[in-house]
């Protein structure tokens, strides 16, 4: 299992053929409370950086990428009533989708740990 | 200039501390070929409120206005009567002079009309949710098939025959700037358009008009159910929103957006605007609706406020992925809808529809048994067709040379379709009169 | 992650930190504030505001889809009505009653003789589809108005038809891609050039028309970047979209070079005209190599905000737009006006039709006013007025506040937020310390290219005595923030206003878009309540 993290502030959790997607720390203090998501339906099949989810909160809406080519196999449906668990637990309860994928390459270009921590360190 | 307050005096001492020497300095950035020497050539200078007043009655002197003859003009513009409190309230400066409501906190007298604004929207079309309101009808219909292209992800609107023709025209000239295609309907003069059958896979809404702009009163529940069938929305317009009073609502009969010209109410005939857009949709629909959207919420005291909420869908924040380019609506439109709705309420909108139905059939009556005059419609509302002898233009030519406004050749608005020539469509509302009736219909019997 | 930045600053709903130190009343109400249930909460049945007469019985012809049941409309009589809507606007800020230094809005005096003649029977009582010889003087009306916009603005043509700003812009945008077809460059010609600086409505009107939006960068002056434009352009560029002056304030002083670059490159320039309150009657957009424009009839001239419409958008055109004008437009023939309407036979390719009728009349009436009586020379005083105490507020402010660019500015002023650098108070949090302060905030956060941006219009409307108070209140506010000690208190405000900050989370996660039973208060119309 590890987590790699996009320049847009995504993360990606890899248990064998299967990434869950959400949104980093940094991106939910960015963003304020959350007030909706919108994520795909189960079955879609999703190309790398096509939009398929978006976050929404009071004053600023995001679209979400997907960081990898395959099939959404499980939506947060509980998100619908609870969008703070973005705010509240953005690694956890706050997931988005979970994506099964065929190509572990695309993955090559995500930064790790460290990397996005200096990547976030960056931008002040 | 009365409308300036700062004198020569002001304006020196504001220079020397901006410190400039004169104005032109600040308007230093303009390039030297855009300057003009002085003020621009060939328009008057200024004039006191008595010399522009007087300019204004000169052109109303050159009108002829419903309010001093008789006037059985509709087709989307309804001459009804307002009481006095409306056009008090809507020049309120804290209504008339305030700007959109950002600031919740000094702007809950606009916030909370809007709110009541949008409930009453709900329980006349028998919708779920309803925005804080549109430009007019027509260019709200325009936004309900953009809307119904975005929830269904498809790009082919039906178009009914029975919608109005400037409508229709908007829709057709957004539909061709914006990417997606049109069925249109011929015009449905009978009143007996089935669209069922024309309904497919790529169809993402049928856009229907109810009473139909010749008039009829029609059922959509089959349609209604047909579109779902085949994942398409159905729209349905009124152009006439004192109808709603009568007859079954859109949202009864299975619509899943409603676009309503809401001018009947609170609002004069204006020469065509501004008017204002009613909006409703399904509650599932809500986040894909166009325009402003007011909500209930709580102050840091806890205290029940309204704010503009949703606002991501809106082009200020969603930019080039907005659901729409508007930025404003018709607030005062709305304002003084909401206030004429409220002085009605339940029973004083019922009344009035009924007084609307009961003035048209007698004037149905009394024109179609003028010799040569034939009534189109068995249903009908306010407003009906009748088929004359000869080309109805010429005719309400010749009537308004008696100073009657005699209705409306539909040819004016369906130049392209020879069929229509002798058709012409007329309106009663509580304002009309045997005063106005009489007049009518002998005018007929010597024009025809 | 694309465009999150900045723009959840200041969240609403931070709960109070200072309450009340005064006491309660029993009604709730403070003297001139006073608490106002919905009208669904006071409604009775039995009760009516308007007295109409019995009607007769007829048959109906309803096609037997008479409506059944309640609709559910509260029914109130009619001194009711108007105590529960004078309460509701005292609940409202309003020009009527102060500064409105609102940036990019144009917040000026709305004078009351425009209502008036709007009101004319002649005028306002017109059918939209009499026949036009009973409506000489309402087509006359429009084409005097459509004279002025011409010629102050020193274009060929006006489509008058379009019903706010943004609906302007559409119908430009669409005169532009009507002209690309007619060259047969359309499906080439895909993108759109705008400054991020730009007003919302112009990606979004861009994109409606399948347009690909590309921001052009500006320089260190606030300003268009020319060398970055001209890389930028190219065939495959349909049009850009610039406001001028531009959202910062500021005059876009290589207009010329950016207006010749745009068409040598085969492209149309769009100007959003929503500033053109700095320059009117001392600049004309035609000199400066604009193909369209459209003017906001309620700013620069001053038909009345409404609490949010309605506007009026009508657009001036170039001799190369002007053959894609939308239906209607006045035609004068001989000594009458007529109205070319669709299928009518004319000389160009209209583009379609925008909107039904004629176009916001009641907009152009109260426009025309405004227009004549100011005249050729108050127009331009007005907007030099404009200018003047713009720059007026930006001098006086400058040493304690931080301006975003170096002057001089048009018509207003654009502070960004490193003065409160360090003080815990945020741009949001200043401007609802203005409130208690008794003004109407300026924008906010708007435009984006600004770090916690504040533009300040003061418009021409306001008594030098009035700028003078407003600048001592914002430096008063500005010391007590910089004080270090007052952020709590910003925080906490406004204090004064009917309501104290609303928690728009709460409204945006379980929206309440509509009055039902169950979401009134417990025991319904509070104030009855308190009588209990």
């Amino acid at each position: 299992m590890s987590t790699k993290y996009t320049n847009e502030h995504e993360w990606i959790r890899i248990e064998g053929d299967v990434g869950t997607i959400g949104i980093t720390s940094y991106a939910q203090e960015q963003l304020g409370d959350v007030v909706f998501v919108e994520v795909p339906a189960v079955g879609r099949k999703v190309a790398k950086g096509e939009s398929v989810a978006v976050v929404e909160s009071v004053k600023a809406a995001s679209d979400i990428y997907a960081p990898i080519t395959g099939e959404v196999v499980e939506s947060n449906a509980a998100l619908a009533d609870s969008p703070g668990d973005v705010n509240a637990e953005p690694t956890g309860k706050g997931w988005f989708f979970k994506i099964k994928f065929s190509n572990k390459a695309e993955l090559d270009g995500l930064m790790d740990d460290a990397a996005y921590d200096a990547f976030v360190k960056s931008l002040g | 200039m009365r409308y300036l307050p700062l004198t020569e005096q002001d304006r020196r001492e504001m220079l020397a501390v901006i410190g400039a020497k004169s104005v032109d300095e600040l308007f230093r950035d303009v390039p030297q070929s855009a300057r003009l020497p002085g003020k621009i050539a060939g328009l008057p200078d200024h004039q006191g409120e008595l010399e522009v007043e007087r300019a204004f009655q000169a052109f109303a002197a050159k009108n002829i206005s419903p309010s001093a003859a008789p006037s059985f003009i509709g087709a989307g513009a309804y001459r009804h009567h307002v009481p006095s409190t409306v056009d008090y309230m809507i020049q309120r400066g804290e209504f008339l002079t305030s700007y959109t409501p950002y600031q919740p906190e000094i702007t809950q007298g606009t916030l909370q009309y809007l709110f009541e604004f949008q409930t009453q929207i709900t329980l006349l079309t028998g919708m779920e949710v309803a925005n804080a309101s549109m430009y007019d009808g027509s260019t709200g219909t325009s936004e309900a098939v953009l809307m119904a292209n975005r929830v269904t992800r498809r790009h082919k609107a039906l178009i009914s025959g029975g919608l109005h023709p400037h409508y229709r025209r908007i829709i057709e000239t957004t539909a061709r700037w914006e990417g997606f295609s049109t069925v249109i309907g011929k015009a449905d003069v009978e009143g007996l358009e089935d669209l069922i059958a024309s309904i497919d896979k790529e169809t993402s809404c049928v856009v229907v008009q109810n009473p139909s702009f010749f008039g009829h009163v029609r059922d959509f529940t089959k349609l209604a159910a047909a579109c779902h069938a085949a994942g398409a929305l159905l729209i349905v317009v009124v152009t006439e929103v004192v109808s709603l009073g009568l007859i079954m609502p859109p949202g009864e009969m299975g619509a899943d957006i409603v676009v309503c010209e809401g001018q009947s109410i609170g609002n004069g005939l204006g020469f065509g605007g501004p008017y204002v857009g009613l909006f409703a949709t399904r509650e599932k629909y809500m986040r894909q609706m166009p325009g402003r959207l007011v909500g209930e919420t709580v102050d840091a005291d806890g205290k029940r406020g309204f704010v503009l909420t949703l606002s991501t869908r809106e082009q200020h924040i969603r930019r080039e992925k907005a659901t729409s380019n508007i930025c404003t609506n018709a607030g005062l439109c709305a304002l003084a809808f909401t206030v004429h709705l409220t002085l009605l309420g339940e029973a004083g909108f019922r009344r009035l529809a009924e007084l609307n139905h009961a003035k048209a059939s007698e004037l149905a009556d009394r024109v179609s048994a003028v010799p040569g005059v034939q009534l189109v419609n068995e249903s009908f509302f306010n407003e009906f067709t009748v088929r004359l002898p000869k080309p109805a233009v010429p005719v309400v030519e010749a009537l308004a040379a008696r100073r009657i406004l005699g209705g409306l050749p539909v040819s004016r608005l369906i130049p392209d379709d020879l069929s229509v020539a002798n058709l012409l469509l007329l309106a009663a509302t509580e304002t009309s009169t045997e005063h106005g009736m009489g007049p009518l219909v002998s005018a007929l019997k010597e024009v025809l | 992650m694309v465009e999150s930045l900045d723009r959840s600053q200041g969240r609403a709903g931070a709960p109070a930190t200072a309450g009340s130190s005064t006491p309660a009343t029993f009604t709730g109400n403070r003297a001139l504030q006073i608490e106002e249930p919905l009208i669904f909460e006071m409604g009775q049945p039995g009760r009516c505001g308007v007295d109409l007469p019995e009607p007769p019985k007829v048959k109906d012809r309803l096609n037997g889809l008479r409506r059944n049941g309640e609709i559910g409309l509260p029914g109130l009589s009619e001194p009711q009505v108007v105590q529960h809507y004078t309460r509701l606007s005292q609940k409202n800020y309003a020009i009527d009653m102060g500064v409105y230094p609102l940036g990019s809005c144009t917040m000026k005096h709305n004078p009351r003789i425009n209502e008036k003649v709007a009101r004319l029977a002649g005028i306002g009582d017109l059918h939209p589809l009499q026949p036009v010889s009973t409506v000489q003087g309402a087509l006359e009306l429009i084409d005097s108005l459509a004279h002025w916009l011409k010629t102050l603005t020193g274009m060929p043509a006006v489509a008058m038809s379009p019903a706010a700003g943004a609906h302007g812009e559409m119908c430009g945008m669409m005169a532009i891609a009507a002209a690309l077809e007619a060259k047969g460059e359309r499906a080439k010609r895909r993108i759109v050039l705008a400054p991020e600086s730009a007003h919302g409505t112009n990606p979004a009107t861009a994109a409606a028309l399948g347009f690909t939006v590309k921001p052009i960068p500006a320089n260190a002056r606030g300003r268009v970047d020319l060398a970055a434009l001209k890389s930028a352009l190219g065939p495959e560029v349909a049009a850009i979209m610039l406001t001028n002056p531009n959202t910062c304030g500021l005059f876009e002083s290589e207009i010329i070079e950016i207006s010749k670059a745009v068409h040598e490159a085969g492209a149309y320039f769009y100007c959003d005209g929503a500033n053109f309150n700095a320059i009117v009657g001392r600049v004309r957009p035609g000199d400066l190599g604009v193909d369209c424009m459209h003017i906001n009839l309620h700013k620069t001239f001053s038909t009345p905000h409404g609490g949010g419409g309605p506007g009026a958008g009508p657009v001036v055109l170039s001799a190369a737009l002007a053959p894609y004008a939308p239906y209607p437009w006045i035609v004068k023939q001989g000594d009458a006006w007529t109205v070319a309407e669709d299928g009518a036979k004319v000389d160009g390719k209209p583009l379609g039709r925008l909107k039904a009728f004629h176009g916001q009349m009641g907009m152009f009436t109260r426009a025309l006013a405004y227009i004549m009586s100011h005249g050729a020379d108050g127009l331009k005083q007005a907007a030099e007025d404009a200018v003047l105490s713009a720059n007026y507020v930006m001098a006086a402010l400058k040493d304690v506040m931080t301006p975003a660019f170096e002057g001089p500015c048009m018509h207003e002023a654009l502070f960004d937020d490193s003065f409160l650098k360090d003080t815990g108070v945020s741009t949001l949090d200043f401007a609802k310390a203005m409130i208690d302060e008794g003004y109407h905030p300026m924008t906010m956060y708007f435009p984006l290219v600004v770090h916690g941006a504040m533009l300040v219009e003061p418009t021409e409307s306001q008594a030098k005595e009035d700028l003078d108070l407003f600048i001592a209140a914002m430096r008063s506010l500005t010391e007590r923030a910089k004080s270090g000690t007052a952020a709590e208190d910003f925080k906490a405000a406004p204090r004064y206003s009917p309501r104290r900050r609303l928690d728009e989370t709460l409204a945006a996660r379980k929206p309440i878009l509509r009055w039902r039973p169950s979401n009134s208060p417990p025991g319904g119309d509070p104030m009855r309540q308190a009588a209990e």
